[in-house]
């Protein structure tokens, strides 16, 4: 192993351009990778911030008691999808209609609006399906008049995340292959650059996985700087379009910036080996 | 010790570049291979050292068969038992003499403590005490050629495989090379060499065995030489 740890840094000192230049390629790979991660994650955000608002109201017949009322918001608690549950009296129900309408506040008289009750849903249940799974159950209380939900409008939120999250996988995917072929072509010019050293290792007698032991490691290296490269490049392409464009964005958090360097490295081992591996096998 | 029997090789694009070659080495023993370039020459050599695997027939190197080894890890082991050394040297540019011999240790996994001093005794051995931290490019042909000879001696080999290691040398470092192969076959590893120099094939009274369009054609151990079966057939 101490070979091969020499071996990789040998290969490095010796063609510091080459090196830098797979480096580089690595990093502006993952970079173009990471940018397309920051939109989808940043419009993600946007559309999980829409989401939010998906609410169920269950408009209450007049005079429904009380007791009944907290009776139903216990129950409706209860269901695995709802995260929150709460009665809306006729005259909250009245101030939110005269805050939100604002200027035609005046057109709401007292007692026009029945009174409610407001259900939030979980993250995983805001789909039409959920919401109209709860809404079903809902409807069933005998004091519901009416249930409403905005369905058509979770439809087309419903439609827009699909589309978004399909065009995200595919270019991702896209980007990712595209990153993984050129990150495999630079790292094969440094196993070809090398290539008279490999030769003779196999005429002295040394094993394929002896000689693979330096590519992956300097592959591995390079994986890990380029990564880096590419989080402090993406890190500061967010911070200057945040600068400019007075847009708070999302950037990665912890859990998603050690994908990305375990990606890195990851791509280069893959890389390496799968260079060296094919020069190997033509030898 | 190399054994080949009944060999042939071909090439898709080539063809038969060995024809049903049949011949024994034995431990110690030195010969030489000659023949016309493409004669098939390279192709025994490259056989025996597991470069290539044979069309038909078998060929079996200290105990190992080509019809048995299956892994690279195999022909990996078998070569650390072989030294093989090029016409073109195939020395490390960026790295000394010593660097270079000691490579052949190091990528074999020998122990650390193990290294200087058989490098430093196999230098001395081939006349390069003085040069162990000269790079390739501040020797000469004959004394690079001396290199390759160390690294392939350092693993102390039960035979040298030479492919036409005089090929790049004037007259005096050939001889000199040539001499230093004769002082290693002495202390007891075979040695088997791929030749154009007829001169130093003449020299010696060593065993020949000489190729013609893959065929062996003559084997100075059990034939009359192709020159004198013809003298014999027109006398008959």
């Amino acid at each position: 192993m101490r070979i091969a740890f020499r071996d990789a840094l040998h290969a490095v000192r010796k063609a510091p351009l080459l090196s830098a230049l797979s480096v580089m390629t690595i990093a502006f790979s993952l970079f173009a990778f990471g940018l397309f991660g920051l939109v989808a994650l940043n419009i993600k955000g946007v559309l999980d911030t829409v989401e939010e608002r998906v609410e169920i109201r269950a408009f209450v017949a007049d005079g429904t008691p009380t007791e009944d009322l907290v009776r139903a918001v216990n129950e409706i608690s209860r269901y695995r999808e709802v995260l929150s549950a709460r009665i809306v009296t006729q005259a909250q129900a009245l101030a939110r209609a005269r805050r939100e309408l604002g200027e035609f506040s005046d057109v709401f008289e007292e007692g026009v609006l029945p009174a409610s009750i407001d259900i939030r849903l979980k993250p995983g249940s805001r789909d039409p399906r959920g919401v109209g799974a709860v809404a079903s159950r809902i409807k069933t209380i005998s004091f519901v008049d009416d249930v409403r939900y905005g369905e058509d409008w979770i439809l087309q939120l419903h439609r827009l995340r699909n589309i978004a999250g399909a065009t995200g996988v595919s270019l991702g995917l896209a980007f990712a292959v595209v990153a993984v072929i050129i990150i495999g072509a630079t790292i094969r010019m440094t196993v070809l650059a090398r290539s008279k050293e490999i030769s003779i290792m196999r005429l002295v007698g040394a094993t394929d996985a002896f000689i693979r032991s330096p590519f992956l490691i300097e592959g591995f290296a390079k994986g890990i700087a380029g990564g880096i490269i590419a989080l402090l490049l993406t890190w500061g392409s967010a911070a200057t379009v945040e600068h400019y464009l007075n847009f708070k964005a999302i950037f990665f958090d912890q859990r998603l910036v050690l994908f990305g360097l375990a990606g890195g490295a990851l791509i280069g081992l893959l890389g390496s080996g799968y260079a060296v591996g094919r020069h190997l096998r033509r030898v | 010790m190399i054994v080949f029997h009944n060999v042939s090789k071909e090439y898709p694009r080539t063809g038969r570049a060995l024809a049903d070659a049949t011949f024994r080495l034995h431990k110690g023993e030195f010969a030489f291979l000659t023949g016309a370039s493409g004669a098939g020459k390279s192709t025994i050599l490259r056989l025996a050292y597991f470069e290539e695997q044979p069309t038909s027939g078998e060929v079996r190197v200290s105990g190992v068969s080509s019809t048995e080894v299956r892994t690279q890890g195999e022909v990996a082991r078998l070569r650390r038992k072989l030294g093989i050394v090029f016409q073109d040297f195939r020395l490390l540019e960026d790295r000394t003499a010593e660097a270079n011999v000691a490579f052949a240790l190091e990528v074999i996994g020998t122990r650390r403590d193990q290294i200087a001093p058989r490098v430093n005794r196999v230098l001395s051995q081939v006349g390069l005490a003085s040069k162990l931290k000269s790079y390739p490019r501040e020797l000469s042909g004959g004394e690079q050629q001396r290199v390759a000879i160390a690294r392939a001696l350092v693993n102390d080999p039960v035979v040298l495989i030479a492919d036409e290691p005089t090929g790049n040398l004037d007259e005096r470092a050939t001889r000199g090379v040539f001499q230093l192969l004769r002082d290693i076959n002495t202390a007891g590893t075979a040695v088997l060499m791929a030749t154009h120099a007829l001169d130093l094939v003449r020299s010696t009274d060593y065993r020949t065995i000489e190729l013609d369009h893959g065929r062996i054609v003559y084997d100075s151990v059990d034939a009359t030489p192709p020159a004198a079966s013809r003298a014999l057939g027109e006398l008959t």
